[in-house]
């Protein structure tokens, strides 16, 4: 629908819908749609990556230190995710702003002398909000695939003379990487499609495509130019996605041959 | 099989040409039997044979690709599980988590209305009949798995089936406690009368509770016979070695008069067989194997008692069980060793491997094979 | 074996570190709300109820509320009817292009939200439906749908077939047997799916955004008063109250996936189903 929807043409209030390539082109040529583009694909996979790696210790953390209340950590982990999205971007804006929390606090501890001034209104704020916003959907799929390893492996390893550093190389992170994938994936698709974050936190040099297609619909009144560039930006995720996906494919045989 | 016939036994259950394929996989192929009214039967065969399946399309579970089911002289095509007078103890019992021990044994009477004083009683007395009186307030999760079967047969006795189909019931449960509910099962279903249907892999097992068993392999019955007759004249070899041991031994026919059949046996030499002896339909120069359960040779020791015929051989390997010893003897003129085993009487002595033993065994207990 | 030890301090120092990270905000918000101060800053000025006592009088705030109420029930209702439905035929039946009807269904769980509300938006546009709550709801059943159906098939895996089938030996009808035995038994899946739904719905912003007419959902309305700095307090009070009933409503849900593994006879504390 929005595929066939993106070849037709806005005159004003009416639809043209003859076929046309029009949106397309212009999505694609057009630099500031594809500043936007690259932008909002940038600031993804920035985001999917601080978010994976930040995730993984914690995972780990539950899933091999933590006994008896596994089932209360993750708990913990998934409360912050259930308050209002909304409220919880506003409220980054308010701890990364000029006169924010963090910047009181660390004057207050001397430790800078004028507020940091680089941490709201640009990419570093959308990077740090989505972090946090997309932590549990990085965390969970982890967590399962270092729950699923069969711990008598890494007493083998280590009875084989692996000590934990190399086992941990050797044995825990290739049979946690499809959990690893997973995460990534599901960070990086919703992401790229993210509206909030960078209206909220984003100034204008944080600014990412979804935040285009809505003023296409909206403002710009040119729905079919929006929905190509919806349309495209799919296409380019779903393929990334693939990418992702078959690459460690490949990576995780190879290191098993 | 005829001699053990009862003539006043009517069929409850007849299987006719009973197929049943799951897609490519064909898990029966063409069953026919009859099962009669009051009788233990089991389903006996290697997991995978096909017996859950059968079961299942007994109680109405699955339907058959080809073939009828008839029970109680009703085909039961079109006739769902519901409305079938069967009830069935399941592999996992299948106990209802959500509902009291009494809850769970009223669950189908619940259906017929009864007047509750009536409901009461009924449930009580199903309760009483496996030896769970009083545990009808218990939440069912409690229970331990030898109860729980328990509560799964007064659930199905409740219902007053003409059968009671049971997959795999004591499987679950440990081996003290599987040998008390053999026998218990076993009174149960004598004192009710009902006909029970026991799908089971363990030969023991079969041999212990049922009066006939079907053995089943590759979705086919190889062989339906009581407990005895199946050990003593089992059809092929596959049955011979699914039931108890049984040494095989190469043989040859080499001449047949009006009442025998000469055989040329493998390290036992010549044996004569009477036509008898012969399953039906099999001619004397079909016969390539011979099979000797172990306990039907003897090892004779201190030129003792005497037997029809000896050979001699050499003991591989003693294995000591307590009440019987176990030997490995190669005989002589043969590669492989034949098992025997031995009952350890009062003074008998242990042959050590190595020792040279002379085996006696009786001509009419050697069964002939294709 | 020191090591050993220094990796595992190490590793909870950064457990704790992480989950300041994660409850910054969370914690923020009832602070700001109790804050005497318009200004949302450090450092507070003073405690206050105030923020909570606005809440009482603003007209706008209670329709923004009713209408969310509607949409969530409704949006809750309705995918875990649709998740019932769906699961227990994924746990039961084999059908053709099962994967791929499935994945269908799954799909909005992996696009980006604004994906889903402009294809919303233009099919009803094309359909020539005007926007209203019941877009909303509508957008809100497609991206719950595949939550409830993750809840709910986690309740049907846990539920052995052959406890249906020993209902319907025993006489039951389909029906019945549904009414007596897989729904009691799934029961706590149906629970924490409306739940979940229900707190997924209140929440989602850019569908509602998107696809509603003039009535707005709380978020929406949440959206229109951040522009204005006066309001924001308020807004605080709001959300701390949105927060403590959520985490109610979690709590219950966990407490009811909690009693379905005791019923099942399995050890509570074990984290299957929650993911
Ligand atoms: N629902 C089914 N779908 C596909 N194959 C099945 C199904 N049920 C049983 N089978 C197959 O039919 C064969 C017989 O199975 P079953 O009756 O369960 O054996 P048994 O109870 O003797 O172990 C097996 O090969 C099994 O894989
Ligand atoms: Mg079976």
């Amino acid at each position: 629908m929005v595929v066939t929807f993106s070849f037709w043409t806005q005159n004003y209030l009416d639809l043209d819908t003859s076929f046309t390539l029009a949106n397309y082109r212009e999505a694609w040529t057009d630099p500031l749609y594809r500043e936007l583009m690259l932008r909002s694909l940038r600031i993804s996979l920035i985001v999917t990556i601080v978010t994976v790696l930040l995730a993984f210790p914690i995972a780990y953390h539950v899933s091999f230190h933590v006994h008896q209340r596994k089932a209360l950590w993750l708990f913990l982990i998934t409360v912050p995710f259930w308050t209002s999205y909304l409220l919880r971007v506003f409220l980054w804006k308010v701890i990364l702003g000029y006169n924010g929390v963090l910047n009181s606090a660390l004057l207050g501890l001397g430790l800078i002398d004028e507020p940091l001034s680089f941490i709201l209104y640009n990419a570093n704020a959308v990077v740090i909000t989505l972090a946090h916003a997309w932590a549990p959907f990085a965390i969970l799929p982890i967590f399962v695939a270092l729950e699923r390893i069969d711990r008598s492996l890494l007493e083998a390893a280590k009875d084989l003379g692996d000590g934990p550093v190399r086992s941990f190389f050797r044995v825990t992170l290739p049979l946690a990487m499809p959990g690893v994938v997973a995460a990534t994936i599901i960070v990086l698709i919703p992401t790229v499609g993210d509206y909030i974050t960078p209206r909220l936190v984003g100034g204008t040099e944080g600014l990412m495509i979804s935040n285009m297609i809505q003023v296409q619909f909206g403002k710009a009144n040119n729905a079919p130019l929006g929905a190509a560039l919806a349309v495209s930006s799919m296409f380019i995720v779903g393929g990334i996605s693939l990418l992702i996906f078959f690459a460690t494919r490949k990576i995780g045989r190879g290191g098993a041959d | 099989m005829l001699d053990t016939e009862k003539p006043h036994a009517r069929t409850i259950i007849d299987l006719d040409g009973v197929t049943k394929s799951f897609g490519s996989v064909q898990a029966l192929k063409g069953i026919t039997a009859t099962i009669r009214e009051g009788e233990f039967f089991s389903l006996l065969g290697p997991s995978g044979c096909g017996k859950t399946t059968l079961l299942r399309m007994i109680a109405g579970f699955e339907d058959p690709t080809t073939g009828t089911i008839t029970i109680d002289d009703k085909p039961m095509a079109g006739i769902a599980a519901n409305h079938r007078p069967t009830n069935m103890v399941f592999q996992s019992y299948a106990i209802f988590p959500h509902l009291s021990v009494a809850d769970n044994v009223g669950y189908g009477l619940k259906k017929r209305r009864l007047p509750k004083a009536d409901y009461k009683r009924e449930v009580e007395q199903a309760l009483a009949m496996v030896d769970l009186g009083g545990y009808g307030p218990r939440a069912a999760h409690t229970l331990s798995g030898g109860q729980r079967q328990r509560v799964a047969l007064a659930r199905a006795l409740i219902m007053k089936p003409k059968v009671v189909l049971l997959d795999e019931p004591l499987s679950a449960l440990d081996k003290k406690l599987r040998d008390q509910m053999q026998l218990e099962l076993r009174q149960l279903q004598r004192s009710v009368g009902i006909t029970f249907i026991l799908v089971t892999h363990d030969q023991e097992e079969a041999l212990i509770m049922s009066d006939r068993i079907a053995v089943m392999f590759d979705g086919q019955i190889e062989q339906l016979a009581t407990p005895e007759e199946l050990y003593r004249r089992p059809v092929n070899q596959r049955v011979a070695s699914f039931i108890g041991v049984m040494n095989f031994l190469g043989a040859q026919a080499t001449g047949s008069t009006d009442t025998h059949v000469s055989l040329d046996v493998q390290a036992l030499g010549k044996i004569d067989i009477p036509h008898s002896g012969l399953p039906k339909g099999m001619k004397p120069e079909d016969i390539h194997r011979v099979g000797v359960r172990p306990e039907m040779m003897t090892i004779l020791i201190d030129g003792a008692p005497s037997a029809e015929r000896i050979v001699e051989g050499e003991v591989t390997e003693t294995s000591y069980y307590g009440d019987m010893t176990y030997y490995s003897v190669r005989l002589n003129g043969l590669e492989t060793p034949v098992t025997i085993s031995m009952r350890n009487t009062a003074g008998r002595a242990v042959l050590r491997p190595g020792e040279t033993a002379r085996v006696g065994f009786a001509t009419d207990s050697i069964i002939v094979f294709r | 074996m020191s090591n050993r030890r220094n990796k595992l301090n190490w590793l909870n120092v950064y457990a704790v570190v992480y989950m300041v990270f994660l409850y910054a905000p969370v914690v923020l918000l009832p602070i700001f709300a109790f804050n005497s101060s318009t200004i949302i800053a450090f450092p507070l000025s003073g405690f206050t109820t105030e923020w909570f006592g606005v809440l009482w009088t603003t007209e706008a705030l209670h329709n923004a509320v009713r209408n969310s109420m509607l949409v969530s029930v409704s949006t809750a209702i309705i995918s875990t009817v649709l998740g019932l439905f769906a699961a227990r035929a994924v746990a039961r039946y084999t059908f053709p292009f099962q994967r791929g009807i499935m994945g269908l269904v799954m799909l909005p769980l992996v696009l980006p939200e604004i994906i889903i509300a402009v294809s919303l938006l233009i099919v009803l546009i094309q359909l020539g439906l005007s926007l209203s709550l019941w877009t909303v709801v509508l957008g809100h059943v497609l991206i719950c749908t595949p939550f409830s159906i993750a809840v709910l098939s986690s309740a049907f895996r846990g539920l052995d077939p052959s406890m249906e089938e020993a209902s319907f030996d025993l006489g039951e009808t389909h029906w019945g047997t549904f009414r007596r035995v897989t729904f009691p038994l799934v029961m706590p899946g149906v629970i924490s799916s409306l739940l979940i739904t229900f707190t997924i719905s209140l929440d989602e912003f850019i569908i509602a955004f998107f696809l509603t007419g003039t009535d707005v959902t709380l978020p929406v309305y949440i959206w229109s008063q951040l522009r204005f700095p006066a309001k924001l307090p308020s807004i605080m009070a709001l959300g701390t109250i949105l927060l403590a009933l959520t985490v109610v409503l979690l709590i219950l849900a966990e407490f009811f996936r909690r009693r379905s593994a005791t019923r099942r006879g399995l050890d509570a504390s074990t984290t299957e189903g929650l993911i």
